[in-house]
C-alpha cells in the first residue's frame, strides 16, 4: 500500500493505524488513523533512534565501569516516550518511575546532559547529584526511584494544574510492577473524585523485574484497574498508536472528563537494570521474538512503504543519530566531575537563600558554615 | 487509694483470666548461643572462610529446617533467588509454601507478615532493601512494635525484618539511607545490625527465634565479603544474644564504637593507630542497636578514658548522638576528653563518586578524628 502523501514535508495528512492497536474499557477507541507529516513522521523514527543509540551508549559505557550504581535502560520501550511526547505540548507535564533516560530526552534533556549524569559529572542533568534514576527538567518531575512512589506525586501535579486553570494534562507513569502498589490506587481514587486531568499509564513490559506480570497480578488487564476510570490498552510497540491514543486521551481530559488509565503494551531487550543479564527469568525465543517486533524497524517499514522515506534516508538518519551520540559521549566523558568540596556536597539540599547557615558533615570538623 | 481498690476486683478477674495460659514466657535458652553451651571456640582448623551473604543463607535455611512456623516472603526472593542472592537456592529446597515471591507492595506484604505473625507464625519479611521498607514503615512499627504493649500482653508478633541497609555504591539518594536510628528509637522492636558473617548467621537465627518483631540491618556492600567462621559457628544451633556488643579489638588508649560496615573501617583505622603512633584502640562491634550493650561501652570507656562512635547515619540525633549521650550520662567522670563522634554527612547522598565519599567515613576520616582526640 502507498499512501497518497504530499511532497511538501508539512502537509497534513492521514496515515493508519493496525486495528489491533487498542483495547478499550469504558472508552470509545482512539481514532485508528492518524493527522500528521512527513517532518513529524521522520522526527519520531529519529527520536526513537536517538534513544536507543543513547542507552546502548549508556550500556557500553556501564560495561566499562564508567557508569556507576543502578542503571535502568529501556531499549525496546522508545515507542512509548517518543509517542506520547509528540502528543504532548512542553506545558503538559510528565512524571515517570526510574526507567527515565529515554523521558529525559523527550523532554528537553540533551545527550551529553544525560550521559554526563550517568557518568557522574558536573555538567550532568542533575550536577551529578542525582545519576541514572533522578533526572529533572522542565515540566518534567523525574526520574523517581521508589516504586509506586511517584504516581500520588502525578496526581499532584495534575492537581495543580486544575488548580491554577491550565488546561493541559499530566502523564503519570508507572510500570506493572508498581501498578500493584497501594498508592496507585488510592492516587486513581482522588483523580476520579476530584476529576483530575491525568492520564495514568502502565508502561507494562510484561516483567516487574525478575518477576512476569502473572506471577505478580491477579488480573493483569492493567487498563482495567482503574475500575471507576475509563481505560485504554495500547500496541506500545507502535509510535503511531502511542501517539493516537495520547492525543485522543488528552482531548478527553481536557474537556473535563476526569482521568483515564492507559496501559501500553511493551517489551524491554534488557534486563531490569544492568546488574541483571534478563535472561534467567525468560526464554531467548521470548526475547527473539520481540526483537522481531522491534518499535523502530516497524516504523522504519511503514514509512518506507508509504514513501515518506527512502531505505537511503532512513541510513542517513541512522548515520547522523550515531555520530551525534558518540559526539556527546564523547563530550560527557570531558565533562569535569564534581569539587569534592563541602560548598559543592551541601549545595542545593534547600532552596538558595533559604539554607540553615549550619550543615554537620562526617565529623565537627568538617561543620559547614555560611553566615 | 480508695479508687484502685474499687476496681480491684475486676482487675483479678482480668488477670486470673488472661494469667498463664494467654502469656507464656519466653524460654532464654532458645536464643542463648551455643558458643555457652559447647564453651569456646573450636581449633583453628574448623575455621572456614563463610561470606556474609552465605551466612545469612545458612541461618534461613537451618530455621526454615527446623521452625515449621518459619517462612520468608519478599520481591523476588524465590525464583530469582533473592534480587542480592541471599535466599539462592531456599525455594529449591523448601518450595513455594515456605519461600514465597511478592508482588512490588511493601505496605502490602510487610502487613500480611505482621498478621501471620500475629496469628502466630514466625515470617521473615526480606525488604529488597531497607530504603523500600520506608513503604511499609507503619506497619512495622504501628502493627509490629506496639501491639504486643497495647494488648497488655495477649499478642506477640514473632516477625523478623530483614534486608540491606545504608548506603551502597553509586544508587544515589532514594537508595542509600542508614535506618539504624529511626527502627532503634521504637519501643516494642529489637534492631540487631551484622558485621561479620559469624554476625550476621547468630543475630539472624536469634531475631528469628525472637518472640518479638526485630529488625535485620544487614549490608550490601558486605554481602560478598569473607569472613572466618569458627567451627561452632558452622554448627545449626549458633545464635547470637540480642543486646551484645563484642570487642573485636582490645585496646588500652580509645574506644571506637562501631557497627555494621563502620566496623570493619574502625579496625583498619584501629591497625593504623598502632602501626603509625603505637596506640591500643579498642574496637566494640555493636552488632545490636536495640538494645543496646551500655555496660560493654561503659566498661570499655573507664578503661581508656577516651570514646569515638563510628557510623554511616546522618548526624542529627543518630546512633551516635545515643552513644555519646550515655558516655556522659554514665562515663562523665572517666572520660578525659570530650567524646567524638564520626557519620555520615548530613546530605542527600549525592551520586558522584568523589561527593559520595565524602558524605560516608572513610578510614582516614575516622583515623583524623582519632589522632584529634589523642592529641597525637
Amino acid at each position: 500500500m502507498t499512501l497518497d502523501v504530499f511532497k511538501e514535508d508539512d502537509k497534513l495528512f492521514s496515515v493508519p493505524i493496525a486495528e489491533d492497536s487498542f483495547d478499550t474499557y469504558h472508552l470509545d477507541p482512539p481514532p485508528y488513523s492518524v493527522e500528521t507529516t512527513k517532518r513529524e513522521l521522520k522526527q519520531l523514527y529519529h527520536d526513537m533512534t536517538l534513544i536507543r543509540r543513547m542507552e546502548l551508549a549508556a550500556d557500553g559505557l556501564y560495561k566499562d565501569r564508567k557508569i556507576r550504581g543502578f542503571c535502568h535502560l529501556s531499549t525496546g520501550q522508545e515507542a512509548v516516550a517518543v509517542g506520547i511526547e509528540h502528543a504532548l505540548t512542553k506545558h503538559d507535564k510528565l512524571i515517570t518511575a526510574y526507567r527515565s533516560h529515554g523521558f529525559t530526552l523527550m523532554r528537553g534533556g540533551t545527550v551529553k546532559s544525560i550521559i554526563g549524569e550517568l557518568l557522574g559529572r558536573r555538567e550532568g542533568i542533575s550536577y551529578g547529584k542525582g545519576g541514572s534514576m533522578h533526572m529533572f527538567c522542565e515540566s518534567f518531575f523525574g526520574g523517581n526511584g521508589i516504586v509506586g512512589a511517584s504516581v500520588p506525586v502525578g496526581a499532584g501535579i495534575a492537581f495543580a494544574q486544575q488548580y491554577n486553570d491550565a488546561n493541559n494534562v499530566t502523564i503519570d507513569l508507572y510500570g506493572d510492577g508498581a501498578a500493584n502498589q497501594g498508592q496507585v490506587h488510592e492516587a486513581f481514587n482522588m483523580a476520579k473524585l476530584w476529576n483530575l486531568p491525568v492520564i495514568f499509564g502502565c508502561e507494562n513490559n510484561k516483567y516487574g523485574m525478575g518477576t512476569s506480570v502473572e506471577r505478580a497480578s491477579a488480573m493483569t488487564e492493567y487498563y482495567k484497574r482503574g475500575q471507576y476510570i475509563p481505560g485504554l490498552r495500547i500496541n506500545g510497540m507502535d509510535v503511531l498508536a502511542v501517539l493516537s491514543a495520547v492525543r485522543y486521551g488528552k482531548n478527553f481530559v481536557q474537556a473535563g472528563n476526569g482521568p483515564l488509565v492507559y496501559e501500553y503494551l511493551t517489551y524491554r531487550y534488557a534486563g531490569h537494570s544492568m546488574s541483571d543479564p534478563g535472561i534467567a527469568y525468560r526464554s531467548r525465543e521470548e526475547l527473539k521474538e520481540q526483537r522481531a517486533n522491534d518499535p523502530i524497524s516497524n516504523l522504519k517499514e511503514r514509512l518506507i512503504e508509504w514513501g515518506v522515506f527512502s531505505e537511503e534516508d532512513a541510513k542517513t538518519i541512522d548515520k547522523n543519530v550515531r555520530s551525534k551520540v558518540n559526539d556527546e559521549v564523547a563530550e560527557a566523558e570531558k565533562m569535569a566531575e564534581p569539587e569534592t568540596k563541602l560548598d559543592i556536597l551541601f549545595e542545593d539540599i534547600y532552596v538558595r537563600g533559604s539554607e540553615p547557615q549550619q550543615r554537620r558533615g562526617r565529623t565537627i570538623d568538617e561543620t559547614y558554615y555560611r553566615g | 487509694m480508695a479508687a484502685p481498690r474499687l476496681f480491684r476486683p475486676a482487675a483479678r478477674l482480668l488477670s486470673s483470666r488472661l494469667s498463664a495460659p494467654r502469656r507464656p514466657a519466653f524460654p532464654q535458652s532458645a536464643c542463648a548461643p551455643s558458643i555457652l553451651r559447647f564453651r569456646g571456640y573450636a581449633t583453628e582448623g574448623g575455621v572456614k572462610e563463610v561470606t556474609v551473604r552465605d551466612a545469612l543463607n545458612e541461618a534461613l535455611a537451618e530455621e526454615l529446617e527446623t521452625n515449621p512456623k518459619t517462612f520468608i516472603l519478599g520481591e523476588e526472593v524465590a525464583q530469582y533467588n533473592g534480587a542480592y542472592k541471599v535466599t539462592r537456592g531456599l525455594l529449591d529446597r523448601f518450595g513455594p509454601k515456605r519461600v514465597i515471591d511478592t508482588p512490588i507492595t511493601e505496605a502490602g506484604f510487610c502487613g500480611l507478615a505482621v498478621g501471620a505473625a500475629l496469628a502466630g507464625l514466625h515470617p521473615v519479611c526480606e525488604f529488597m532493601t531497607f530504603n523500600f521498607a520506608m513503604q511499609a514503615i507503619d506497619q512495622i512499627i504501628n502493627s509490629a512494635a506496639k501491639t504486643h504493649y497495647m494488648s497488655g500482653g495477649i499478642q506477640p508478633c514473632n516477625v523478623t525484618f530483614r534486608g540491606p541497609n545504608g548506603f551502597a555504591a553509586g544508587v544515589a539518594a532514594q537508595h542509600s539511607q542508614d535506618y539504624s536510628a529511626w527502627y532503634g528509637s521504637i519501643p516494642g522492636l529489637k534492631v540487631v545490625s551484622p558485621w561479620s558473617s559469624e554476625d550476621a548467621k547468630g543475630l539472624l537465627k536469634a531475631a528469628i527465634r525472637d518472640p518479638n518483631p526485630v529488625v535485620v540491618l544487614e549490608n550490601e556492600l558486605l554481602y560478598g565479603q569473607a569472613f572466618p567462621m569458627s567451627e561452632a559457628a558452622q554448627k545449626d544451633d549458633f545464635v547470637l544474644p540480642i543486646g551484645k556488643a563484642k570487642i573485636e579489638r582490645p585496646g588500652k588508649d580509645l574506644t571506637i564504637v562501631s557497627l555494621s560496615r563502620c566496623v570493619g573501617l574502625s579496625l583498619n583505622a584501629a591497625a593504623e593507630l598502632k602501626q603509625k603512633y603505637g596506640v591500643e584502640a579498642e574496637v566494640i562491634n555493636l552488632r545490636s542497636v536495640k538494645p543496646l550493650d551500655v555496660e560493654t561501652i561503659v566498661q570499655s570507656l573507664k578503661k581508656t578514658g577516651r570514646i569515638m562512635c563510628v557510623e554511616s547515619g546522618f548526624p542529627m540525633f543518630g546512633v551516635s548522638s545515643e552513644i555519646l549521650a550515655l558516655a556522659m550520662e554514665y562515663g562523665f567522670d572517666y572520660l578525659t576528653a570530650p567524646a567524638v563522634r564520626v557519620t555520615g554527612a548530613e546530605v542527600p547522598t549525592p551520586y558522584a563518586v568523589g561527593l559520595e565519599q565524602m558524605s560516608f567515613p572513610q578510614v582516614d576520616t575516622i583515623l583524623g578524628q582519632a589522632t584529634k582526640l589523642l592529641r597525637l
